[in-house]
């Protein structure tokens, strides 16, 4: 079985290294602060004993009153998993840290937020929609599209 | 015969015409014209047949089975189909070259056939020269090809025509090379005279000349595994990717008229042409075009496609080799009189060279490699 | 005299022969050799995702089905097992086998297009597709049985199976399973040592282990490449701890690999189904559920070893009817992240199988 890691856990080493970076943490997952995501995403995936090199997937969730980037990381070498979380608060032009240089797995899935939800990520090789034209008004996946 | 020097008056003289025709040259030439005409459509459409119904037992499915009895009318119908289409012309294409190209690919196709002899003497034009002739026009279909290519102003079109022409020069020479061997054998050029030698079919004396001339002849004719100057899974239909309608129809009948040019001409090479027991002999001819083409048809449905840099590998590390092998080895042969003396040894000793020589080759020298190239 | 060249793009698609679906590739090429490739999407952008927010979680099922079209169970059930998750919903024994035996069966037959659809970009004129589908035929009746859908099932339910086997299955099913290995066995004599087909995949398309982590590669495409990672031993799900099977992995990452690594998975999902086949017990095959479901609120994430690599639901719920956000994590859309790294440097052809080896289905792709 898949071991989930306790976000708590994870959420102190982090804190250790990073001092205020993390936002809050449950049993489930851990916030990150948007500046401080790549470097977190870099200490999760190069420290000894967590090693989470496998990305397996990226998805936003919006809470009307701010966005949510979900990050489902996993371990093939010690089988277990992380779910890390990062917020945006602003709609008209949010921002977030591209994770494509550390695992490129994310490069299509990042382009399909931003697509869908208008979150940028700085940094990505090529920013650009992925299923809708250019020039579509709106980002469907958003609560308030329709 | 007049002289034996090769002149333009030699390749103008038309040698066996009957002298008992009445009205003599002009009708020979009237009456096979329209054989070969009528044959060529007919044989076509009887290729179609086979291979539509063909590949359909292969593929554990039933074919075409609804148009008359067994589905026979199915190339009518096809062709009905194909004609009644809207004729569609590329903006960006040059109008002239797009027009002229199916019928320069068509007019060579037709063309062989004036040399290939139905029956003894049964023939267009009897040319001392035939097989020469053969090569010569079988290569211009590659113009027709090439201005299809360039004309529709489509990249899969130039790319198939690009590698049409890549492959066509190149396995030229292997087939002709192939085609030397039996010369030496036979002792003339003339295709009815090739015929007339094959006291027992060449395919027995010259087994590896065989193997080598359908390769090179499936290749040349974009038969499959080297089918892919029109490869559907990769260039979409190469060359004619932007023809339709009665073009489309000029070029689907110049890929099958070739087809059955090439089984004719391997029949008369090889198999014995029109000579066989029993039945007569244009029955006999068919029976053996049909035979080769269905052997076409078999590759084809088994035979994944390779690619183009190993077509270029396989037919100048190959099939040039092979066929130099093949050409020496039967000089020796004919030099030492085998042929007329010796004509059971030749056979054991040509067979035993080609499966040792395959061998040795395929092992040792060379085998399809596969390459990257950085960028 | 050098010749100068330059290079030209080449768009592959939305409608081309071998790009299963409406796919599109700007691939640009400097003569035959492909020097740089970009995927386009879209073309079969129905926004499942979006739909899904505003149905029940019963209704979003048939939304599943059009993921990805050729595996439809596999779709279903990692939906239901999602459901199952964020509702703490548990599900009969029968159910579960039942659900084993159908996502296997749908395994094999989503991996026979797969093949066939490879050798058929390698050139094989139809033969191995047409062969395959044969076999693929059968299984698309059995389901047909179960379901009366030969293509978009909609069978399983959140908390079971929507009914349970009709009589004639078992006989049917195991009438199959006598069939199966003795094709599986002409399979294998029918390329599998084709010199040709050797030539043109071995070597083609190296995706080496590292490179398939870092890509979030996964499926037969990862274990092709040597890593040894299937979903159904490392996290299992249903009842996959209950069976006894093997991994099989390749060592190299080529396309013949992902060719063989198929071929191999088939075999071992013929050896789960028999087992399923002699322990299916008998009882109930659906949880009693109210009709609609209402969820705590929270998220889950679900996942299966689908035919074509992780397919995982994202489920987050605001205890209503209809789930907040539905995410679907498709395996062929991040299977394709690889695919620019792989191509770079090779032939025409050679993008055409290796793309075909990585065995995409668009309407998983654009959901």
């Amino acid at each position: 079985m898949t071991i989930p890691l306790s976000g708590k856990d994870v959420a102190s080493k982090i804190e250790e290294k990073f001092p205020g970076s993390v936002v809050e943490s449950s049993q489930d997952n851990l916030v990150v602060k948007g500046n401080f995501l790549l470097d977190a995403a870099r200490f999760l995936r190069d420290t000894e004993g967590l090693d989470l090199d496998f990305l397996n997937f990226v998805t936003a969730v919006d809470y009307y009153d701010h966005f949510e980037v979900v990050y489902w990381l996993s371990s093939l070498e010690h089988n277990h998993s992380l779910t890390i979380k990062a917020r945006c608060y602003d709609r008209e032009n949010p921002v977030l840290p591209s994770v494509v240089g550390l695992w490129q797995g994310a490069d299509l899935q990042e382009r399909e937020i931003f697509d869908l939800f208008g979150i940028k990520f700085e940094d990505h090789p090529n920013m650009k929609r992925i299923f809708l034209w250019e020039g579509f008004a709106g980002h469907p996946l958003r609560k308030d599209f329709i | 015969m007049a002289t034996g020097e090769l002149s333009i008056y030699n390749l103008v003289k038309f040698q066996a015409i009957p002298p008992d025709w009445p009205g003599g040259f002009w009708w020979h030439w009237l009456f096979f014209t329209v054989v070969v005409i009528g044959f060529v459509l007919t044989m076509v459409m009887g290729v179609i047949y086979i291979e539509r119904r063909g590949m359909g037992r292969m593929q554990s499915r039933l074919g075409p089975n609804r148009t008359g009895p067994f589905g026979l009318l199915q190339p009518v119908a096809d062709a009905i189909k194909v004609l009644l289409k809207e004729n569609i012309v590329p903006v960006a294409a040059d109008k002239i070259v797009h027009w002229l190209a199916p019928v320069i690919a068509f007019a060579p196709a037709l063309m062989i056939f004036a040399v290939i002899p139905f029956e003894n003497g049964a023939l267009l034009a009897d040319l001392n020269i035939g097989i020469l002739y053969v090569v010569a026009i079988s290569s211009v279909s590659t113009v027709g090809i090439f201005m299809a290519g360039w004309g529709s102003s489509n990249k899969y079109s130039l790319l198939g025509a690009m590698r049409n022409v890549a492959a066509v020069v190149s396995y030229e020479i292997p087939l002709v090379l192939a085609i030397v061997g039996v010369v030496l054998i036979a002792g003339s050029l003339s295709l009815n005279q090739m015929v007339v030698a094959q006291d027992i079919p060449f395919i027995l004396l010259q087994p590896l000349g065989f193997l080598l001339f359908f390769t090179a002849g499936c290749a040349e004719i974009n038969r499959s595994p080297f089918d892919l100057m029109e490869a559907d899974s990769e260039i979409v239909a190469g060359f004619h990717t932007e023809y339709s309608g009665m073009k489309f129809a000029m070029f689907y009948l110049v890929e099958y008229a070739e087809a059955v040019a090439i089984s004719a001409i391997i029949t008369t090479l090889f198999l014995g042409g029109w000579r066989g027991p029993l039945l007569p002999p244009w029955l006999w001819f068919i029976v053996k075009v049909m035979l080769v083409f269905f052997a076409m048809v078999w590759t084809r449905t088994t035979l994944p496609r390779i690619r183009i840099d190993q077509l270029m590998a396989f037919a100048w590390k190959f099939l040039l080799p092979m066929s130099l092998l093949n050409l020496f080895i039967t000089a020796l042969q004919v030099l030492a009189d085998w042929p007329t003396q010796l004509i059971w040894a030749m056979i054991i000793v040509n067979f035993a060279v080609m499966a040792i020589i395959i061998l040795i080759w395929s092992r040792f020298f060379f085998r399809l490699g596969w390459g990257r190239i950085e960028v | 005299m050098a010749v100068r060249t330059e290079p030209f793009v080449l768009n592959m698609g939305p409608v081309h022969p071998s790009t299963h679906g409406v796919f599109r590739m700007r691939a640009t090429l400097d003569g035959e050799v492909v020097i740089d490739i970009e995927p386009v999407f879209g073309y079969l952008h129905r926004g499942i995702e979006k739909l899904a927010e505003q149905r029940t979680y019963t209704g979003i099922t048939p939304l599943t089905d059009r993921l990805d079209y050729i595996s439809s169970m596999s779709n279903n059930l990692a939906y239901c097992l999602a459901v199952e998750k964020l509702a703490g919903i548990k599900v009969p024994e029968r159910a579960e086998y039942i659900r084993v035996i159908m996502a296997e069966l749908q395994r094999i037959a989503a991996l026979l297009i797969a093949v066939g659809a490879f050798l058929n970009d390698c050139g094989a004129y139809f033969t191995p597709f047409l062969y395959m589908f044969r076999e693929r035929e059968r299984i698309v009746d059995l389901f047909e049985m179960v379901s009366g859908q030969r293509l978009t099932y909609n069978y399983m339910r959140a908390g079971g199976v929507s009914q349970d086997l009709p009589e004639e299955f078992m006989p049917a099913l195991r009438k199959f399973m006598d069939m199966m290995p003795r094709f599986m066995d002409e399979y294998d004599r029918l390329l599998m040592q084709n010199e040709i087909l050797i030539a043109r995949a071995k070597g083609v398309g190296i995706l080496t282990g590292e490179q398939a982590i870092n890509c979030s590669v996964s499926g037969p495409v990862l274990r092709a490449s040597g890593v040894n990672w299937d979903i159904r031993k490392a996290d299992p799900y249903s009842i996959y701890d209950q069976f006894d099977f093997d991994i099989p992995t390749q060592a190299t990452g080529d396309c013949y690999d992902r060719y063989r690594q198929r071929v191999e998975e088939m075999r071992q999902s013929l050896r789960i189904i028999r087992q399923a086949m002699e322990q299916l017990p008998s009882g109930p095959v659906r949880a009693e559920l109210p009709q609609l479901i209402r969820p705590p609120t929270g998220e889950a994430y679900a996942r299966i070893e689908a035919p074509k690599g992780e397919l995982g639901f994202y489920l987050v719920s605001d205890n209503s009817i209809a789930p907040y956000r539905c995410h679907i994590r498709p395996p062929s859309l991040i299977n394709l992240t690889a695919l620019r790294d792989m191509v770079r440097g090779w032939k025409v052809a050679d993008l055409i199988i290796i793309f075909g080896s990585i065995d995409i289905t668009v309407g998983e792709i654009d959901r």
